[in-house]
């Protein structure tokens, strides 16, 4: 279970790290939420990774090993909404930048001019 | 101390959110009432500073809905956390009477900008928790993309696009070393990771400098260091005026959260010698980029990053004394910085267009500049406007260059006279020395060069400029000037912050401590 999770986190950062360093502002944006479900999968495994078990304490109930930390999961609700709605700013900006440079390269000019 | 006065410390987080809140229902044509509203809101945010302050015992806790910590999220306000609460209403104040001239109808909804930006820097001050650090990093992140998109147009929206696109890598920086610091000592409350992290096993500990380095890869991004702040300059100049003064506080939060954390966390051997490194390579690059920008704005930019890297190489050293005059030099540098950047449009203003690259032409071709017949000079044209803003200019150059009797000279006497102790670095502390030195005589000669050619070299064009305009820029300098002429006082306070900085246990007690 590690093991496939830590790949994947792998595999996400590495294409988003990868895309960030595209020249066109599409790429980018992709790159940045890849990148970012990277980190809140990692986020999220700082909990520790174990299937099944509820971060919800039953009254009573006071052994905390059978229970899943709940704080990463708050955590990672508000890095998604975070990065939810700075992904949707930086989109807009994208395309007024589109319709003002009439490229989407990210310097706003082709390589060649 | 009196129960009202507990509740103090959360007006300047929640005031200015209630207050950009209720702006945005007000009809965006409705100026004078925003403004006015913005004003009011800042000069309380500073008021509820000052009584924190003035109350004898400063360091206060509150815990927010009265949930314990370290359960809880807590603010904590410190000597250093309400001076910076401070220093940003100052500048912010300044930043909003500017814009009443004209920038404030550049765009939508500029003061409730400010106001969430304002929220977003006073909780990064005084907030006690990391990731509530984190919530209002993004807070004050997401207003500056919105501040520095203000005006809209081709370079601004370009350079906004990397700015937004770093700060949002940066943040996912951010997020890791928090939750690796969260993964190892299982708290997210600064003063109770404080206390864990001496008791974490030895083979965690490595991940706990991991973490702690990721973080501080996010807030030095933000302060611009070295190989990290080539986004810095351009942004800044592409930016609007009101905009570019109020980002340069921005640069001093991540100095702030370095500082907080590295000293509360570590103690200061960790990692001091890469943050001595990277400050003074961070003046080398300021002092070259200084001498080599030929926009004014850009050289305002420049002075942002010397500063920076001042302040970084000064913790770097390790010497606890550097760390008060270092604070007194952030407080003056970020007020010269924020002067300068409004005299800036000010200035561009009033010359001709194209101006520049005419004066650079003639440097570089040697030969006669092609309006040199002087008929209409600008004496002649409006003698008192160009007066003024010279010796505005002056005023902003002894500033940034720290020369007396502008404060940063003073900031800059106390911060040699602690690494020239017998017990300070040796070498690095003399390279610090004569690049801190180089630096203001860069700063001085850039300044000079670009003064001559405005006022002395090329025609002015009459603009009219109005009084509104130039009254925030001579009020930062006589707050400078204030800060001269206080120089005692200050600087007793900055070493009283200087020293809770550097003990932490006392924040870590008030924060843990039951009631």
């Amino acid at each position: 279970m590690e093991l496939i999770v830590s790949l994947g986190i792998g595999a996400l950062a590495g294409c988003g790290v990868w895309l960030l360093l595209r020249p066109r502002t599409f790429q980018v944006i992709i790159g940045l939420s890849l990148l970012s479900y990277a980190v809140n999968l990692f986020i999220f495994i700082m909990g520790w990774v174990r299937g099944g078990i509820a971060p919800v304490v039953k009254p009573g109930a006071v052994d905390p090993s059978v229970f899943a930390d709940p704080l990463p999961q708050s955590l990672v609700l508000t890095a998604i909404v975070i990065s939810f709605a700075t992904t949707a700013l930086l989109l807009v900006v994208l395309l007024a930048a589109r319709g003002l440079t009439g490229t989407d390269h990210v310097d706003g000019r082709e390589p060649g001019e | 101390m009196s129960e009202g006065l507990r509740h103090l410390v959360v007006v300047p987080v929640v005031l200015p959110l209630a207050c950009g809140a209720i702006m945005l229902l007000i009809d965006e044509r409705r100026h004078a009432a925003k403004s006015a509203m913005g004003l009011a809101s800042i000069a309380l945010i500073a008021c509820a500073a000052l009584a924190l302050i003035a109350n004898a015992n400063v360091t206060s806790m509150y815990a927010l809905g009265d949930w314990r910590p370290p359960f809880g999220i807590v603010l904590v306000a410190d000597r250093l956390a309400l001076m910076m609460v401070l220093l940003s209403a100052v500048i912010a104040f300044a930043a909003v009477r500017f814009s009443i001239a004209r920038w404030q109808r550049a765009g939508p909804r500029f003061h409730s900008l400010v106001q969430f930006l304002l929220a977003g820097l006073n909780g990064a001050f005084l907030t006690g928790d990391l990731f509530n650090l984190f919530v209002f990093f993004e807070l004050l992140l997401a207003a500056s993309y919105g501040l520095a998109l203000h005006g809209s147009g081709r370079v601004r929206v370009r350079e906004s696009l990397h700015y937004i696109v770093i700060n949002l890598t940066a943040s996912l920086f951010f997020l890791v070393g928090v939750s690796l610091l969260y993964g190892v000592t299982g708290t997210l409350n600064m003063a109770d990771m404080a206390q864990r992290i001496p008791g974490v096993p030895g083979a965690d500990r490595v991940l706990v400098e991991v973490g702690a380095a990721i973080l501080a890869i996010a807030f030095l991004v933000k302060a611009g260091m070295w190989p990290l702040g080539f986004w810095l300059p351009s942004t800044y100049a592409a930016s609007s005026a009101p905009a570019a003064a109020l980002f340069s506080i921005l640069s001093k939060v991540g100095i702030y959260a370095v500082l907080r954390l590295w000293l509360l966390l570590f103690d200061a051997g960790t990692g001091a010698t890469l943050l001595l490194a990277g400050g003074i390579a961070t003046i080398a690059y300021g002092t070259s980029a200084m001498l080599a920008s030929q926009e004014l704005a850009r050289t305002a930019g420049a002075s942002l990053l010397i500063s920076s890297g001042t302040l970084l190489a000064a913790m770097g050293t390790g010497i606890p004394e550097a760390i008060g005059p270092a604070l007194y030099y952030l407080a003056v540098s970020t007020l010269g910085a924020a002067a300068f950047f409004l005299l800036v449009e000010l200035v561009e203003r009033v010359r001709q267009p194209g101006a520049n690259l005419l004066a650079v032409s003639a440097e570089v071709f040697a030969g006669p500049a092609p309006d040199a017949d002087g008929e209409d000079s600008t004496e002649a044209k409006m003698p008192a406007m160009a007066a003024i803003l010279a010796v505005a200019f002056l005023g902003c150059a002894l500033l940034v260059a720290g020369l007396p009797p502008m404060p940063a000279f003073i900031g800059k006497f106390a911060l040699f006279t602690a690494l020239l102790a017998p017990a300070a670095v040796p070498v690095a502390g003399w390279i610090l020395l004569a690049l801190i030195t180089v630096s203001g005589l860069a700063s001085i000669m850039a300044m000079a060069r670009a003064g001559m050619r405005i006022f002395w070299g090329s025609r002015l064009r009459s603009q009219r400029i109005r009084l509104v305009e130039i009254a925030p820029v001579a009020g930062l300098m006589a707050v400078s000037l204030g800060l001269t002429v206080a120089a005692g006082p200050v600087m007793s306070y900055m070493q009283q912050a200087e020293r809770e900085v550097h003990s932490p246990r006392g924040y870590v007690e008030k924060v843990l401590s039951r009631p």
